[in-house]
């Protein structure tokens, strides 16, 4: 009889032994070609190098992480369907992932009914609210971009504005939010107009913004290539009035394609842009520029807010397995749900039952874009 | 409202010029073997993508665009002497089934040689928009429209002055009484598929610095440049040209006066009006047999 307990006792210690050497899996599905590869590709590669870091460093609670990551390319069916693979076939802890809104949501359903924990790097206020039990998200929400715009419009005495939007998921939901806050704000919208996904040329659609009479400032709700064909056709046709766009097109490869056009576009954007700007009692500094050096010193090119949801996404379920201590999905779940002040490169994140974005405006900077660099808005 | 309207007028006539490009291959294609050649957009794509490439890789931007639309011209080549010659015994139904699976193939094979990225070619002669009477355009505009014009001339002396040209043109009247005057109907489709491919991507050089490229950007243009050469009569050169602008002033007036949100629409309704009620498009040729 004892020599069977102790055999028994044995197996399970080297089951257990076995069990602690098991990776943590963290799954991921992200936009890295297509539309919104500048979302995705930074994405990756801060995914990447920070398990690498991470594992260099003995890797979290013991045992290394082990990151699964797959090519959505700005599609809600890949999306889905590597999703699915993620929890069923890879069978992973939790995922950090979901580039763009319209890939998040399309997912969402799957997430809920697997009960796997899910931190989303896209923008739209519709992936927390209503609040989903095991959806949090990282970047500021597309409500909170219209809120800090039309404060600094407001600011700057601008009442009368127009709204050009594309066909996107965040798109659409970006122009919904900012119709709603707006009247609260002070802000009237005296034209809005919309282009297709795919679409080359907006002109006709600013010559009509053009025309309208009064309009003192023109929001662009979008990302990827619309805005910079929008930046573009707006510098042809001459329009005076400041351009804005939303944080979505936070990245150098916006730059790129619209030129100089871009000069004098006005955005809300992390700090992260700005990083050596900031003054050193800044409690963003520290987190910002270390993710800055780590990720321009890798990879030999620009840091964009959107590697900067990835690593806030990644150092938030680090956290939380730490502090759930294991990977139990609900325990970690509820760690998630229990971050208070942890310092991303977006700003502090708070989470709690009723807000699964985590971030005030506080972290939300205005910038303007001026000889091609990011600069903070006088 | 004039300064508007001379506006829409411009940005129509811009992207009516590059699917009358479009266009024109297809017609040529047609005329030359009644393929319907729907790996046309493809040819646009390869010449943005390529002298992008090019660009990037250094090249100056004159030569890169000149690579580009030879490349283009090598992929028609090879398009034709691999997948269209071989089955030349088919029926046309066949064949321009066998485009569609090209033009699958030379998307992916894009998408693997480049990337999937947006990318961009510099304005051939800078970004400063010039004013005109009230509306605002790109000097790359006025290159896009010069350059369609000077295409369309020499597309005119080739058919009509050179061997090679008229050649083309018999065959496309009769092909079998071509061949009996020693016409080499292989030849015809080898140079009717290069030529073809050397304006699409003649195309894609021009628009690129305007609208952008990337590998998928081949699908809406072909199927936007079909329909403009239904519009003006399959077939038809002169058709194509007029389609062409017709075209992309509709598009361009509709989406400025009707809805921004629908522009698309406007190119599959004409294709489903004009193949309804107009089945010879507006400059139509009455052919001697009629037959699908």
């Amino acid at each position: 009889m004892k020599h069977r307990a102790w055999f028994a006792a044995a197996l399970l210690a080297a089951a257990a032994a076995v069990q602690a050497q098991e990776p943590i899996r963290i799954g991921s599905f992200l936009s890295v070609t297509g539309p919104a590869a500048f979302l995705g590709d930074p994405e990756q590669k801060t995914l990447e190098l920070y398990v690498e870091k991470l594992n260099a460093a003995g890797g979290v609670l013991g045992r290394k992480l082990e990151l699964v990551a797959y090519d959505s390319a700005g599609d809600a069916e890949k999306a889905r369907t590597f999703a699915k693979r993620l929890i069923e076939q890879d069978k992973v802890d939790l995922i950090v992932g979901g580039s763009t809104t319209g890939e998040t949501m399309a997912v969402v359903p799957l997430i809920e009914q697997a009960g796997i924990p899910f931190i989303s790097l896209a923008g739209a206020v519709v992936i927390v609210e209503p609040v989903k039990k095991w959806v949090f998200k990282t970047p500021h929400s597309d409500r909170q971009a219209c809120e800090r715009i039309f404060v600094d419009m407001k600011a700057r005495g601008t009442t009368r504005i127009a709204l050009i939007s594309g066909a996107g998921g965040f798109d659409k939901s970006m122009r919904a939010q900012c119709m709603q806050v707006a009247k609260a704000h002070g802000i009237e919208i005296v034209a809005d107009e919309s282009y297709g996904a795919g679409d080359t040329d907006m002109t006709a659609q600013l010559s009509k913004i053009k025309g309208t009479p009064g309009v003192q400032a023109v929001l662009n709700c979008g990302f990827g290539q619309g805005p910079a064909i929008v930046t573009k056709n707006y510098k042809q046709l001459g329009i005076a009035a400041p351009l804005y766009q939303s944080h979505g097109v936070a990245s150098k490869g916006y730059i790129q394609l619209a030129g100089d056009a871009a000069e004098g576009v006005r955005l809300p954007a992390a700090a992260l842009l700005v990083a050596e700007a900031l003054p050193d009692s800044d409690p963003q500094k520290k987190v910002v520029l270390g993710y800055k050096r780590d990720y321009e010193s890798r990879y030999k090119s620009d840091v964009s807010t959107f590697g900067g949801h990835a690593y806030d996404g990644l150092m938030i379920a680090v956290e939380a397995l730490k502090k759930a201590g294991g990977t139990d999905k609900a325990k970690v779940r509820d760690a998630i749900e229990s971050v208070r002040g942890f310092m991303g490169t977006a700003g502090a994140f708070n989470y709690s039952p009723t807000d699964h974005v985590g971030l005030d405006v506080a972290g939300f900077r205005m910038l303007e874009i001026r000889k091609g660099d990011w600069t903070l808005a006088r | 409202m004039s300064a508007q309207f001379l506006q829409f007028l411009l940005t129509g006539l811009t992207v009516g010029a590059i699917y009358a490009l479009v266009a024109l291959g297809f017609a040529i294609i047609y005329n030359a073997s009644h393929v319907l050649n729907f790996a046309q957009g493809e040819f646009v794509m390869i010449g943005g993508m390529a002298a992008a490439g090019f660009v990037e890789a250094g090249l100056p931007l004159p030569l890169a665009a000149l690579l580009a639309v030879g490349g283009a011209m090598l992929v028609g080549l090879a398009l034709e002497k691999l997948a269209i010659e071989p089955a030349r015994g088919a029926s046309v139904v066949t064949l321009i089934i066998i485009t569609i699976g090209a033009s699958i193939l030379l998307r992916g094979l894009a998408s693997l040689l480049w990337d999937k990225k947006i990318h961009s070619l510099p304005a051939f002669s800078g970004e400063a928009p010039l004013k005109l009477g009230g509306a605002t355009l790109l000097p790359q505009t006025l290159w896009v429209l010069g350059a369609t014009l000077v295409t369309v001339a020499l597309l005119w002396w080739f058919f009509n002055r050179t061997l090679t040209g008229k050649a083309i043109l018999a065959v496309s009247h009769n092909r079998l009484a071509a061949q009996l005057m020693g016409i080499s109907v292989r030849r015809v489709l080898l140079v009717s598929f290069g030529l073809s491919a050397a304006l699409g991507a003649l195309a894609g050089v021009l628009i690129a610095p305007i609208s952008f490229t990337s590998w998928d950007v081949g699908v809406m243009l072909g199927l936007k440049g079909f329909a403009a050469a239904i519009l003006g009569g399959m077939g038809s050169g002169p058709g194509a040209i007029i389609g062409g602008l017709a075209l992309g002033l509709i598009e361009s007036l509709g989406a400025g006066y009707l809805s921004s949100a629908y522009k698309d629409v406007f190119a599959f309704v004409i294709i489903l009006a004009a193949l309804i009620f107009l089945p010879d498009g507006l400059a139509g040729r009455r052919r001697a047999t009629e037959r699908v």
